[in-house]
């Protein structure tokens, strides 16, 4: 008996400290990122770090201005949303409650494919077809662009947004359903008017988990958005948090160096509030 | 009387399973007619059919005629939105959705094309009124409807139900997952609806047949084995497996 109840106890500490691991290398992380960023923001004082529209990192007066990254972050998500969560929301619909089985099974399967595609395969896709299209179709004299960032992450959090509004509308109790259906409800307007509204805080879910995985996406966004540190245009060269931060790093020093991490403390902190809405939303479409 | 439904020879099948075989039975109008028989005897399956919500099941297939108001509910014209328009169901768990009792009310009428909000008021009223539940909750109409009791629930689901101005109403079980009082109130209401409706409904409480249907259908095994006046099956039935059953002695 009692040693049946000391393996027990065993196990369980064992998983404890497993758990315990994720949460330290969490706060490691934040730690790390805050006593690393402080600095740089420190001399070149939060105002201008953050609301100064000049990045000269390398300029022999160095300016650290970082609104364009974060505008350009701010405009690269939001228009993948604009874009994506349309098309995935559709799509969602379709795959959980109209589609027959077979073209479930094959759009399901391409969805998850998209999934594991790695991005720096979006990028080189990006940069060989949507580059030179962009700058053909629209006349421009280089399509590497915020536009051409925002359709590589729009199709990037597809399946994010895909997965789980499914996963949301197919735990809509069929009961719901059946009681619309019953008043002569068609299928269709039952889907829209009940399904969808019950699995609303889902939904919601799934649009924050987008915007999560579009603002910190680097590697794709790198390659199709020209990279140069200007203000925001559509059809403009641009550079975001994370690129900003990758694309110096391995040539950076002293303040330079420092000013990255502010970055990524910034772009950290985006995340953390990102994550704060999307627990939210879980916890609420839980109840 | 009138005989609103008349169901000749019907049969179906889930897949191989056969689960309702050669039915005949005429619902006359106004009246309750209470489906009484053993779990899985196909109370549930002949309901859904009258209102065709089997249809949305892969694999079910139906042989023989079911007439309403003398129409082929099976024919192709038939417009299967407004057949259950026609034929509201109750179901067994009480299953109100997840918005304001209002909006619950309302949801029927919309989607049939109602949208003024005069109208709509009216008929919220006039439903829950019906349903024997205004007075108690019609200071919250705005409220979500799952804040509800079990039993006001169910009858919100029949206010619901009442709304799209049904001739039918057919009800699974409606009070089995209902304490005593909310199961009298909702029998209370069955009684007072029969002035304006034909309601049908299943039960596995034989007193409640007794106390409130005017005809009794009894199923075993798919099959019809009996369909009379209430007062007559129970009291003197023509057939020895409905003896057996009302008294308890399988079911
Ligand atoms: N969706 C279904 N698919 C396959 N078989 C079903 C389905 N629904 C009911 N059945 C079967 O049909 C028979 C009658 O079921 P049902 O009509 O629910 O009985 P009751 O309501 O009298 O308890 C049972 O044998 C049941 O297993
Ligand atoms: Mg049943």
């Amino acid at each position: 008996m009692k040693k049946q109840r000391a393996f027990e106890d065993f196990v369980h500490g064992i998983f404890l400290f497993l758990g315990l691991v994720t949460v330290g290398f969490v706060l490691l992380i934040t730690v790390y990122l805050v006593i690393a960023g402080i600095p740089a923001i420190r001399e070149i004082g939060i105002l201008n770090f953050l609301f100064n529209i000049k990045w000269a990192s390398t300029a022999s007066e160095p300016s650290y201005g970082i609104l364009p990254f974060i505008l350009t972050s701010v405009y690269g998500t939001a228009g993948a949303i604009i874009l994506g969560v349309p098309v995935g929301f559709l799509t969602s619909v379709y795959l959980a409650k109209l589609a027959p089985e077979k073209i479930r099974t094959v759009v399901s399967g391409a969805v998850s494919l998209l999934a594991g595609i790695p991005s720096v395969v979006y990028g080189l896709v990006g940069m060989m077809v949507l580059v030179p299209g962009i700058r053909r179709l629209f006349h421009i004299p280089d399509g590497a662009s915020l536009f051409a960032a925002i359709i590589v992450l729009a199709i990037m959090i597809l399946p994010s947004i895909i997965n789980v509004s499914i996963t949301a509308l197919e735990a809509v109790p069929r009961e719901y359903e059946d009681a619309s259906l019953a008043l002569g409800a068609t299928p269709v307007e039952t889907y829209f008017r009940v399904s969808v509204p019950a699995a609303k805080s889902g939904i919601a879910a799934a649009v924050v988990l987008g915007v999560g995985r579009a603002i910190g996406e680097a590697m794709a966004v790198m390659m199709v958005s020209g990279n140069a540190p200007n203000m925001p245009e559509l059809f403009g060269s641009v550079r975001f948090l994370t690129t900003a931060v990758a694309s110096e790093m391995s040539y950076s020093s002293g303040l330079q160096r420092q000013a990255l991490f502010s970055i990524a403390l910034v772009l950290f902190l985006f995340i953390m509030l990102i994550n704060a809405a999307l627990n939210f939303f879980l916890k609420r479409s839980k109840e | 009387m009138n005989e609103i439904i008349k169901v000749t020879d019907l049969n179906l099948w889930y897949g191989a399973a056969q689960a309702l075989r050669h039915v005949n039975l005429n619902i006359p109008e106004k009246t309750i007619t209470a489906l009484i028989g053993p779990s899985g005897c196909g109370k549930s399956t002949f309901l859904k059919t009258l209102n065709r919500m089997n249809d949305l099941i892969p694999n079910v297939r139906i042989s023989g005629e079911i007439l309403y108001k003398g129409q082929d509910i099976f024919a192709r014209d038939v417009d299967v939105n407004l057949l259950r328009k026609e034929i509201g169901m109750v179901f067994q768990k009480p299953n109100p959705f997840p918005m304001s009792v209002y909006d619950n009310i309302a949801y029927g009428p919309r989607t049939h094309g109602i949208k003024s909000r005069a109208r709509l008021d009216d008929i919220v009223e006039q439903s829950l009124k019906d349903a024997a539940i205004w007075d108690e909750i019609k200071n919250r109409l705005k409220k979500n409807a799952l804040g509800l009791s079990g039993g006001q629930q169910q009858r919100l689901c029949i206010a619901r139900a009442l709304a799209v101005e049904p001739q039918v109403l057919l009800m699974d079980e409606p009070t089995s997952a209902l304490d005593p009082i909310s199961t009298s109130k909702i029998e209370e209401l069955c009684m007072q609806l029969k002035e304006k409706y034909t309601i049908i409904t299943v039960t596995h409480n034989m007193q409640q047949a007794v106390r409130i249907s005017d005809k009794t259908a009894f199923f075993l095994l798919g099959e019809l084995v009996e369909f009379g006046d209430t007062e007559k099956i129970f009291s003197n039935p023509a057939d020895k497996r409905t003896e057996d059953y009302i008294t308890g002695r399988f079911g």
